[in-house]
């Protein structure tokens, strides 16, 4: 079972390498940072697979952790950009 | 098959490296070296360290994101090229260094791990390397956080003498818009949930104060960050009692041990688990305090909200 | 009984690792990052969830199985305001180029 598990955290980790290659030629770093998430789910699911494998239920904390701070890395990058707020797409024309 | 996952896993934090360094623009790099923090917290956690690989993931891509990410946003766009030819210097210099130094460990590499492991009933802790941090090795622990006071001391340096009583600069630039203020009001509070629990798991089970202050002090910044806290002022008397917690705290059980022990951080025989763990306590406090603080800046106004 | 687990095990984790190999081809594929986001955060969550339920039986005790289903959940609040986080911040990124470009003859 272990062999098994690591060969799909090995998937896992083939599936973000090539979104991470692929959307690290895109255009802009929104896509990098789409990349970077992507990264952080796998990182999950990876561990989760090989906390079992390796029987070290420590990695679930881990997972639980890299959960946490991918989700504050998406807050950390979005602050950067300063505090223009776009407009509501559906918010009505404004009449001068 | 946990070869090709290994030799995989491998590729993935040498290929992140190699983007965050190779990177033309300033956040991209940044973007990448979050990344390779996550990459590399898994690969702590194939080298059966999660002690490692939880501090890495907080600190390498959590905290340090923080840190470059307001970095990056005051840089220009395209650093100059002198620059990246001097740091390229540096860092190849750094990684032939360090090269240099593994290849010249000797073979088998020297290891107290049997002696600890031997010693650590004695503690009444589970995890090795709290025991290590808290009983063997408390003195190191005490220097470190004394020295991580020191550079929260140097930090406030920087403030000019009109100001330093002050709150520091916001993070970043205006207000948080409303889907970042919605992601940390969900977020902080499990994140403190999960801080509070690694503290707990540490004394058995991977985790402990510095992760846990890692943690609680990202989820700090978090809540700074989406305007959910006001800017701590530099002069607050409780603030400062907080900072002083941890290494007075260890300071004051280092020397009730000469009173019950015989010696100098030394843990009461029978109570050294609940000793350990108030003084962890007070530690992981500090830890998340200063962490913040120095992530913060030095103070520069009065009337900053 | 044991070997009937592993089945599910087998089953529902490559049916996890499938959610994420189709999330990534979104990603990939898709023409503007607002629809990339939406590829990202969809795929990703239903692989992890299935790939949580097929490790479950794979749990050495309740309180693990506890702790993945916990991950999970985390991870699906978390993603679901990140994709709004993400979504605003490259609106704000396209506007922000649309000026450059204004400004720019």
């Amino acid at each position: 079972m272990a062999d098994l598990l690591f060969a799909a955290g090995a998937l896992v980790l083939l599936i973000c390498g090539a979104g991470l290659a692929a959307l690290w030629r895109g255009e802009g770093d929104i896509d990098r940072m789409l990349a970077f998430q992507l990264l952080g789910s796998g990182a999950i699911a990876v561990l989760l697979l090989i906390a079992p494998a390796m029987s070290e239920p420590a990695l679930l904390d881990a997972a639980l952790l890299t959960a946490l701070l991918a989700a504050l890395a998406a807050c950390a990058y979005r602050a950067a950009l300063g505090g223009r707020t776009p407009p509501a797409p559906d918010a009505p024309e404004r009449q001068p | 098959m946990s070869l090709v996952f290994d030799a995989l896993a491998g590729l993935l934090v040498a290929g992140a490296a190699l983007a965050a360094v190779t990177a033309a623009a300033p956040r991209a790099a940044v973007i990448a070296f979050m990344g390779y923090g996550v990459l590399l917290g898994l690969a702590w956690a194939r080298l059966a360290a999660p002690d490692v690989a939880l501090t890495e993931i907080a600190i390498g891509s959590g905290i340090s994101g923080i840190v470059l990410l307001r970095a990056a946003a005051g840089l220009p766009a395209v650093p100059p090229a002198a620059n990246r030819a001097l740091a390229a210097a540096i860092s190849v210099a750094v990684a032939l260094g360090l090269a240099a130094l593994v290849l010249a460990l000797p073979e088998p590499a020297p290891s107290r791990a049997a002696d600890a492991a031997a010693a650590l009933p004695a503690t009444g802790l589970g995890n090795p390397v709290t025991g290590v941090l808290l009983a063997f090795r408390a003195l190191d622990t005490l220097l470190e956080k004394i020295v991580l006071l020191l550079a929260l001391v140097g930090v406030w340096a920087l403030a000019r003498d009109p100001l330093w009583r002050g709150r520091p600069e916001p993070l970043f630039a205006g207000a948080a818009p409303a889907p970042s203020a919605f992601l940390a009001r969900v977020l902080v509070p499990i994140g403190v949930l999960v801080g509070a629990y690694l503290l707990w798991a540490g004394a058995d089970a991977p985790g402990g104060a510095f992760q846990s202050g890692a943690t609680l002090a990202a989820m700090g910044l978090l809540a700074l960050m989406a305007g959910l806290a006001p800017l701590p002022r530099a002069d607050d008397r409780r603030l400062r009692l907080v900072l002083l917690a941890g290494p007075f705290g260890l300071l004051a059980a280092g020397f009730l041990g000469w009173a019950t022990a015989g010696a100098f951080l030394a843990f009461p025989p029978g109570f050294e688990k609940p000793v350990i763990k108030i003084v962890e306590i007070a530690i992981t406090a500090s830890i998340a305090l200063t962490l913040i603080l120095v992530v913060l800046g030095p103070p520069a106004g009065e009337e900053r909200p | 009984m044991s070997l009937l687990l592993d089945a599910v095990t087998l089953l529902l984790v490559s049916a996890g690792v499938l959610f994420f190999a189709a999330g990534t081809l979104g990603l990939l594929r898709l023409p503007d990052p607002l629809t990339r986001i939406h590829a990202l955060t969809k795929a990703d969550n239903v692989g992890l969830a299935l790939i949580v339920l097929g490790l479950l039986p794979q749990a050495g005790s309740v309180m693990a199985g506890v702790k993945m289903i916990a991950v999970w959940a985390l991870a699906q609040i978390a993603s679901g305001a990140v994709s709004q986080v993400l979504a605003e911040a490259a609106t704000l990124e396209a506007q922000i180029e649309a000026t450059a470009r204004e400004k720019r003859p």
